[in-house]
């Protein structure tokens, strides 16, 4: 049952985002590096790399000229049909509480979602053998994703993709070097050489990601071409690495400065989140540029200072960013109140049952908005559907649209998806109580009481928003803020991804099973086994039967009258 | 079992069982108490060691600096609670956020079932205030937990400052792997309650508190400081948790051996461990540190903030300062090297701690006693029981010499007692909260049970009784008691083994024809409210501070209503226990000895 999931044209748009981007420009690679200081003193800084590929083997299916595009993934995307891929790997949990909205938001773990194309017949095949593949090219268990851990969700990853994975997996340089090396200049310059992964290993948070879509190369959208977009996002605690002084500079960050421009890159640029300091009063930046940028992100207009690498000019000292030493302020411990938030946790104690409880905070004063809410929850977690509740305010909140596939032991998870409607200025709780199920002795893992993961649900929604979204998609814009585009002016995409959780199951003593087996068997066969016996038979004294000499003897004392011996 | 299947030979030792019946349950008995003696001797015992690798020895180095600093912290929030008259929320708050912590309340209410005599509170409101220390790079699934209560006066406040020094010097480091909560509770075990309740979102003791807002998923282990003065002279260990819970032995291990590694006095039972284990003074040490154990397990109190954890999983214990006349003194800044090298080694964990025991008593810190060791003392006694048992069903099955009167008891005569005993379980249970009120004082206990008895006396002194009931009854009631202890015995070791010193010998010899007054006075003296007030005598002798008669009386009642506190603020399950099922079980043996 092999059900692909068909990813609509271009001309076909749908519902709540749009499925294609247009590029109107001809710029077949560019790179870019925001910098944005955190409400809470940190530095939050995302790489994007974009490459373009103008080819398409829907119509030619021999391609072998691969120009800037990595060769590895563009023979993985002709081989196994491949729509779109994104795959994410993030260490970190990203807090929205203290640092907002993400421009790219990823969970904790490795994901993976795919679309495939509608020629394609053998979905479960191909994505088994692509997990495999992708595995080698990234360095990275992926291979361990199975039919258990994988859902087809029918509505959430709609404009993106089917097949969601999520996977506990740690993050480290062995992934960070297969990675640098897709890029067209690999390390060696622009502003890949800025990542030294003992520094980028080094943060509060890091998240890497391959995107791969079609895009459209006109307004009309007749031919598309492919789009490679490779992020890395890294929270950098200036209070931890640098011994206390909150300065920073992008040699404090990285300990490297930028030399000279990919030579391939048509546009390589720095931008500098300055919104709050447009008087400098928290930081200075050194040399100052006059080149100033106004960009729409996630529903706020922001003002960038922008550094063009591709000028030489900026070489040299470029970016000493001193930001004035300023400790925690008392408002830098304050949260802050984005405006949709999530969280999850385990209710409950006991290894019997347990119930999940999802938190959703729609902060904006006055306008409710819908949100699609993903849950995905291994086999071993028996959930109980009918104890779902969604309370806004107290009340009860129906969900317009829900989507429940129960899970089947052993081979697939649960999938729920739903539709609930976010009242103004509220928190809505979803609770769902499952059962521990007692796995069989060899589905431990190698460290059982450590607890086994569940996932991060995945929640999307059209937020309102505060101005006027650029929904003009034929404008040249930062690639940080062009990666949903928007439909409409008064809302913009947001996903969020909540904790995983981690969930302890019964776990039997694997100290010494051999002693247990012994000792159980020995305590049923003997102990047991006899005590029963005595207890339902009942014993009675039994004459012994008379030889047959004295059985003769005794017939023949019959006949002849004597009393028998 | 060969041996039971050949008729001849089973009625031989069936003969022999009853026949010396009594010798065997007496050298049963002495056995029992003699093991149980035994298992403070030191060659008896295990040295402790500890079973978790990822816990080894010497992988982490203490570098906390800031001891005095802490201090000073500690007397700033002395002078903000000074101020406020309570907890110095606004403060805490805002010194936590400098620290670059997340921060986060919860306020909580609850109101007793009676006024709190001992601590002085009926109604209580109070806010807990907790820091996240986020881990960089962690998904948010595991944390650990330290806390310090914010206890009136002048208590504790070294402990708070310590907290708030120790949460500064662990947000610089890299290492954590694991989020590091700090909390202040307030009002200590209520407030700790409310705040584990508010996490794992159960409310199984009805207490209104505000939900949590900030989490760190699962909790792995715990820590409880309680620090008063500047300077300690020695550290002690608190295991004992809710219900007889206990943590992990690796869990005092690890204590025990950064004790050894920084040079800090550390103590069990606030009893130094002594070397000379072959002298009957270095023995009877011993014996008074694993007595006090037992006592403290068997009351089924949380004896620090941290018994409250294990209810979920959570392995905690508390650290004390001790401040008393010993020249070796150590400051602040060890303790707090002393807690970081805890704290990094619990980081370092990869599973909860599992690897060693959770049944143990302990005579020394170094010394374990497991529950394969302690178990046959009590099994020694439960087999009286059974050997009982076995007597009065031989004698019930021979027919009687006698058949003046053959019927055998009806269920009646037998259901009669019990429903009656366990009504009066019940009422024993129900009535000191539901007429609170209308006791004065304390409960009137004692009054009601002498009421209780004496009506129990006189009914079943009226009603007519066969030979065969009483045997039956006893039957009934001597496997009710085997089954009662024995699972008491599985859960707390030590509430089992007490009930059974005083309830064995109750069960063994009662018949009705014994001489009724004498036995019934040795009945009460071994009924469960006097195996309390000997306790409470026995504990305070334990702990050097001997209490006259009148004190010791007022302790008792005063022990009863906590435990009823317990019961209703914590689920301390002892009092249900006690009232619902061990107290009729006794009443049963005092309706034998009526029998008419």
């Amino acid at each position: 049952e092999a059900n692909a999931v068909i990813i609509p044209q271009c001309s076909h748009i749908p519902p709540g985002r749009r499925g294609c981007l247009m590029e109107t420009t001809v710029s077949p690679n560019k790179e870019e590096l925001v910098i944005r200081p955190l409400h809470s003193g940190d530095i939050y800084t995302s790489f994007q790399f974009r490459t373009l590929w103008e080819t398409d083997f829907t119509r030619e299916n021999k391609v072998s000229h691969y120009r800037l595009f990595p060769k590895s993934l563009g023979q993985v995307i002709s081989k196994f049909s491949v729509r779109e891929l994104h795959i994410s790997f993030t260490q970190g949990y990203w807090r929205t509480m203290q640092w907002g909205q993400p421009y790219l938001p990823s969970p904790p773990g490795a994901e993976l979602w795919v679309w495939f194309q509608d020629s394609l017949t053998d979905v479960d095949g191909t994505w088994k053998e692509l997990t495999n593949v992708l595995s080698g090219i990234f360095c990275a268990s992926l291979n361990f994703i199975d039919s258990t851990n994988t859902v087809q969700p029918s509505a959430s990853f709609k404009p993106l993709g089917i097949g969601n994975v999520t996977d506990h997996q740690i993050v480290c340089t062995e992934n960070l070097t297969p990675w640098k090396k897709l890029l067209p200049c690999g390390s060696k310059a622009g502003l890949a050489v800025l990542l030294k992964s003992e520094k980028l290993f080094h943060s509060s948070f890091h998240s890497q990601a391959v995107h791969i879509r079609p895009v459209c190369k006109d307004d009309q959208c007749k031919t598309t071409s492919w789009e490679l977009r490779q992020t890395l996002n890294v929270v950098f605690d200036l209070h931890n690495s640098g011994q206390g002084k909150n300065e920073w500079s992008l040699f404090k960050m990285f300990s490297r400065t930028l030399t000279e421009a990919c030579p391939v890159a048509s546009s390589s640029k720095i931008y500098i989140d300055i919104t709050d300091n447009s008087q400098g009063e928290q930081f200075e930046l050194s040399p100052a540029t006059p080149l100033l940028s106004q960009a729409v992100v996630l529903g706020d207009r922001r003002t960038f200072s922008v550094y063009d690498l591709t000028q030489q000019i900026t070489f040299g000292t470029i970016c000493n960013v001193l930001k004035l030493p300023v400790t925690y302020s008392a408002h830098a411990g304050d949260m802050l109140r984005p405006l949709l938030h999530a969280e999850r946790y385990v209710a409950g104690y006991g290894l019997q049952t347990g119930e999940i409880h999802t938190l959703m905070y729609n902060n904006h004063p006055y306008r409710s908005f819908p949100v699609l809410l993903l849950d995905s929850v291994p086999w071993y977690l028996r959930l109980y559907i009918h104890t779902l509740t969604v309370t806004s305010k107290g009340k009860d909140n129906k969900p317009s649209y829900i989507h429940y596939q129960p899970s089947k032991d052993r081979v697939r998870p649960h999938l729920l998806e739903m539709l609930v409607q976010l009242p103004p200025n509220s928190v809505t709780e979803v609770t769902l109580q499952f059962e521990r199920a007692l796995l069989k002795w060899t589905e431990y893992t190698p460290d059982p009481n450590h607890g086994f993961y569940v996932g991060s649900s995945v929640i999307s929604s059209l937020v309102p928003s505060i101005v006027a979204m650029d929904t003009n998609n034929s404008r040249e814009r930062p690639l940080f803020s062009s990666f949903f585009p928007s439909k409409e002016e008064s809302s913009y995409f947001v996903r969020v991804y909540t904790e995983p959780l981690l969930v302890n199951l019964p776990t039997p003593d694997f100290s010494m099973p051999y002693n247990v087996i012994c000792l159980t068997c020995t305590v049923v066969a003997v102990g047991y086994g006899s005590l029963y016996n005595l207890l339902t038979r009942s014993f009675q004294i039994e004459e012994p039967s008379p030889g047959l000499a004295k059985r003769i003897a005794n017939i023949i004392r019959k006949m002849r009258g004597v009393p028998p011996l | 079992m060969g041996l039971l299947s050949d008729p001849n030979r089973r009625r031989a030792l069936i003969s022999l069982l009853t026949r010396l019946n009594t010798p065997i349950c007496i050298v049963c008995y002495m056995a029992g108490v003699a093991w149980f003696m035994g298992l403070a001797f030191e060659p008896f015992t295990l040295r402790t060691y500890m079973s978790e690798n990822a816990m080894g020895s010497t992988m982490v180095e203490e570098r906390f600096p800031a001891g005095e600093r802490a201090l000073a912290t500690g007397r700033e929030f002395s002078a903000h609670k000074k101020r406020t008259g309570g907890m110095p929320v606004e403060w805490l708050m805002k010194t936590m956020q400098a620290k670059g912590l997340e921060v986060f309340t919860q306020r909580f209410s609850r109101t007793l079932p009676f006024p709190d005599e001992n601590k002085e509170r009926y109604m209580v409101r109070g806010t807990n205030v907790y820091g996240i220390l986020r881990a960089p790079r962690a998904p948010r699934t595991e944390a650990l937990v330290l806390s310090a209560p914010c206890s009136p006066g002048d208590n504790n406040n070294q402990a708070v400052g310590l907290l708030l020094g120790l949460a500064e010097y662990f947000r610089n480091q890299i290492y954590w792997a694991k989020d590091i909560i700090f909390l202040v509770n307030e009002h200590d075990l209520i407030g700790m309650q409310a705040w584990l309740e508010g996490y794992h979102h159960t409310n199984t003791t009805g207490m209104d508190w505000s939900p949590l807002q900030g989490r760190g998923g699962s909790i792995q282990a715990a820590l409880s400081l309680e620090l008063s003065s500047d300077i300690i002279t020695s550290l002690d260990l608190v295991l004992e948790g809710l219900n007889g819970q206990l943590p992990n032995l690796d869990l005092a291990n690890l204590f025990y051996a950064f004790c050894q590694k920084i040079g800090v006095l550390c103590t069990i039972q606030g009893k130094l461990q002594r070397n000379d284990w072959d002298s009957v003074s270095g023995y009877s040490h011993a014996v008074q540190t694993m007595m006090l154990m037992v006592m403290k397990q068997a009351s089924g109190r949380p004896w620090g903030d941290h018994g409250l954890f294990l209810r979920y999983h959570i392995e905690a214990a508390t650290i004390k300062g001790v401040n008393s006349f010993r020249q070796y003194k150590t400051d602040a800044t060890t303790i707090g090297r002393l807690l970081e090298g805890m704290y990094r080694k619990l980081n370092n964990l990869l599973e909860r701690l599992h690897q060693s025991y959770f049944f143990y008593l302990m005579p020394s810190l170094s010394h374990f006693v497991s529950i394969g060791y302690y178990m046959p003392a009590f099994g020694l006694l439960a087999v009286i029981l059974l050997l009982r048992a076995l007597d009065l069903w031989v004698q019930l099955s021979t027919p009687p010499q006698r058949t003046e009167d053959g019927s055998s008891p009806g269920v009646l005569s037998l259901l009669t007692p019990l429903v009656i005993s366990h009504l009066t379980g019940v009422a024993l249970y129900m009535l000191p909260i539901r007429f609170q009120e209308m006791a004065v004082e304390h409960f009137p206990v004692s009054e009601t049970e002498a009421v209780v008895l004496t009506a129990i006396a006189v009914y079943t002194l009226l009603s007519p009784g066969t030979e065969q009931g009483w045997r039956v009854l006893k039957l009934v009631a001597v496997l009710y008691l085997a089954v009662l202890l024995g699972c008491t015995a599985l859960i707390n070791f030590s509430l089992g083994f007490i009930l059974a010193l005083t309830l064995v010998p109750v069960a063994a010899f009662v018949t009705p024809h014994v001489p009724k007054v004498l036995s019934a006075f040795i009945l009460v003296i071994l009924s469960p409210a006097c195996t309390l007030l000997f306790s409470v005598f026995f504990f305070q002798e334990l702990q050097e501070m001997p209490i006259s008669f009148q004190d010791g009386w007022l302790l008792f009642l005063s022990v009863i209503s906590q435990g009823i506190l317990d019961h209703s603020l914590y689920g301390s399950l002892v009092y249900p226990l006690i009232t619902l099922l061990v107290y009729p079980c006794w009443l049963l043996f005092w309706n034998i000895l009526f029998w008419n």
